[in-house]
């Protein structure tokens, strides 16, 4: 992509050539131009926002499909699991009636499950890039934009913030969470273990955030158009605010469509574990877990989320990758 | 070099003094009643008073730390439960036993795992990678973009379970996933972790070979190499010599930051395949409500990931003279 210099460089002979589209358009415009060409782009751009619209729509999906996730259907009406708790019939119990098969043992509706199990984990991991780009901006504009002692501090606490065991640290704090905010013959409440949860995936996941945006402020910092705004007497306020931070919009935004998916999958691998999420609240780990204690006997019940997980994770990618080409056409992979 | 690396030593125990600090502090000043959590669920009230006092709850929490630290070096006595000698990483009232017996029976698990795995997922990455680099925009490049973009978007716990249902127990293909001691019989061993470090590999090895193929294909655009070329030298010591060696940095690190990750626990991989390694080990004590044991996997782990990342910057320094001069 060629940004046509003014036309100084020819020397009176033919016009100037026809200024191409890119003229005169605001960089979210070009980043939207560039971004519409790339069909993978859109492809990916779609089903992420197929999973955002059924994570949405949840309840008017349960309202026309007539069933809920909480429902234990297996239990209450014969005939649908056997005497060991599995679905009669093949396939996980797949019917026109249960789309996506029935639940090993509870019984619930597997389709539902999935469902409203999107929600639980989009919300998460939503609240949590939100959580996590504020800090990561915050501490990474005060680190390079202070510099000297607070740069020095703020960088040694990302060093060791990385030299955590993040997932190991989480597992081993939730029992101390407990201990702190619930009495031992309580039930966790379902707030207390999702606000824990964000605030836990965020405490790691920050510290890379801010040592990218802090190296992009050093070097912004030296620009001329700072050092303009600087002479002219602006407030540090007002060159952070108008100066910087549309700057780093960009970096911003990559970075969030990475962490979402990467989110998703940590707080899915929370749940597996046994830390995550907790019953009755649909969740799509603890699908997996149920799924991998029973896929002797029925793997159906795992393809599902299975299945959704991974096209979910490679559309959100492929999404991540065609946002940065659109922003930063220079780098080619 | 010895500064340098010196200089890097100091700097990673540090570190490690001010997790272990922090760590400690989290766990034994926040929760409203440490000994219970220590003790476990099922813990006869006697055996909470001893814990009780053997933690120290009673004095100042700074002493309770110095304790715990002295401990790692000098051994500890806990009373009426017996002596736990140097390194003391604390004492299990759950297992009745010091914490340090129960990693050190688990380690060789979580060793064995990575080992293999590490093995198969750098040499097949880097591999795939710079035939992908070679290849750069054919059919065979994008065949293994394509493959490294799903490969990296699987999850252990879906694929190691389909492949668990499908090779083990449907076709019986593979041997159970077990661990069997090396020094016993190696082949049984490697026969049990062959699963596990194939799934592991899966997801691993994508981001091997995006990483060499894209630093390759930059390393292949530079000056010395076409110097290298121009100067009649075969492709192959092209390849090899030169873009190659400039890939190995950058591999290196990613490299011992995933080894750091996986001696500390490769939990979703020991859950998934039953493995009774340290992942598996933290989550059994969460399930027990070990306390001690927990925070001795937090140290062991984050230990790992500090010693790897000094591993790094010496393997960075031997193979880029320029890093020690900085």
């Amino acid at each position: 992509m060629t940004i046509p210099m003014p036309a100084v460089t020819e020397h009176g002979g033919a016009p100037a050539p026809k200024a191409p589209e890119t003229v005169g358009r605001s960089p979210g415009r070009l980043m939207w131009l560039r971004f519409r060409r790339d069909r993978t782009g859109m492809a990916s751009a779609g089903i992420v926002l197929f999973f955002f619209l059924v994570a949405a729509l949840a309840p008017a999906i349960s309202s026309v499909y007539g069933k809920d996730p909480y429902t234990l259907y297996g239990q209450d009406a014969p005939g649908l699991l056997n005497e060991y708790g599995y679905p009669v019939l093949p396939n996980g119990g797949i019917s026109s009636e249960f789309w996506f098969g029935i639940e090993p043992a509870l019984g619930r509706d597997v389709f539902m499950q999935l469902v409203y199990g999107i929600r639980t984990s989009l919300l998460i991991a939503a609240a949590a890039t939100v959580l996590i780009v504020v800090i990561g901006i915050v501490l990474g504009i005060v680190a390079g934009y202070a510099g000297g002692r607070t740069d020095y501090t703020i960088g040694r606490v990302i060093d060791i913030t990385l030299s955590f065991p993040a997932t190991l640290f989480i597992i081993a704090f939730m029992p101390v969470v407990e201990n702190l905010f619930v009495s031992p013959d309580e039930e966790t409440p379902v707030w207390l273990r999702a606000v824990t949860l964000v605030i836990m995936l965020s405490a790691f996941q920050w510290a890379g955030l801010a040592r990218l945006l802090r190296g992009q402020v050093l070097s912004l910092r030296e620009r001329e158009f700072v050092e303009a705004a600087r002479v002219t007497g602006a407030s540090p306020a007002r060159i952070v605010f108008k100066e910087l931070l549309p700057n780093l919009w960009t970096p911003i935004l990559v970075q969030a469509t990475l962490l979402l998916p990467a989110l998703v999958t940590a707080e899915t691998a929370l749940s597996f574990l046994g830390v995550g999420m907790i019953e009755p609240i649909p969740d799509w780990g603890r699908m997996f877990l149920r799924g991998t204690q029973v896929y002797q006997s029925d793997i159906t019940y795992l393809i599902f989320p299975g299945a959704a997980l991974v096209i979910f994770v490679i559309a959100f990618n492929l999404l991540g990758d065609s946002v940065r080409d659109a922003f930063d056409p220079k780098i080619k992979r | 070099m010895l500064r340098f690396l010196t200089r890097r030593a100091i700097g990673a125990v540090l570190t490690l003094v001010i997790i272990a600090a922090v760590t400690f502090f989290l766990f034994f000043a926040v929760p409203a009643d440490p000994a219970r959590l220590a003790c476990g669920k099922a813990c006869p009230p006697e055996l909470l008073e001893q814990a009780r006092h053997n933690l120290g709850l009673d004095q100042p929490l700074f002493a309770q730390f110095t304790a715990w630290l002295t401990g790692i070096f000098a051994g500890r006595d806990y009373a009426g439960l017996g002596h736990c000698p140097a390194p003391c990483l604390g004492y299990s009232f759950v297992n009745r036993a010091p914490v340090l017996e129960t990693i050190l029976d688990r380690l060789p698990v979580t060793v064995s795992l990575t080992i293999g795995a590490a093995v198969i997922f750098l040499l097949f990455g880097v591999a795939t990678g710079i035939v992908a680099a070679l290849n750069q925009g054919r059919p065979l490049d994008k065949i293994t973009s394509v493959s490294s973009l799903v490969g990296s978007s699987l999850q252990i716990y879906f694929v190691g379970t389909l492949a668990l249902y499908f090779l083990v127990y449907e076709n019986q293909i593979l041997a159970r996933p077990q661990y069997l001691p090396f020094t016993e019989d190696p082949l049984a061993w490697a026969a049990g972790l062959t699963l596990p470090w194939v799934v592991l590999s899966i997801i691993f090895t994508a981001g091997y070979t995006r990483m060499t193929r894209s630093t390759m294909v930059e390393q292949l655009g530079e000056d010395y190499v076409r110097t290298a070329r121009a100067k009649g030298m075969k492709a192959r010591s092209v390849t090899l010599r030169f873009a190659l060696r400039g890939t190995l940095t950058t591999v290196i690190t990613i490299f011992g930051v995933d080894l750091g990750a996986l001696i500390g626990g490769a939990i979703i991989t020991e859950t998934t395949f039953g493995l009774q390694g340290l992942g598996r080990l933290s989550i059994n004590a969460v399930t027990d409500s070990d306390l001690p044991v927990l925070m001795a996997t937090v140290l062991v782990a984050a230990g790992a990931i500090i010693v790897f990342n000094i591993v790094v910057d010496a393997l960075y320094a031997f193979i880029d003279p320029r890093v020690r001069l900085n």
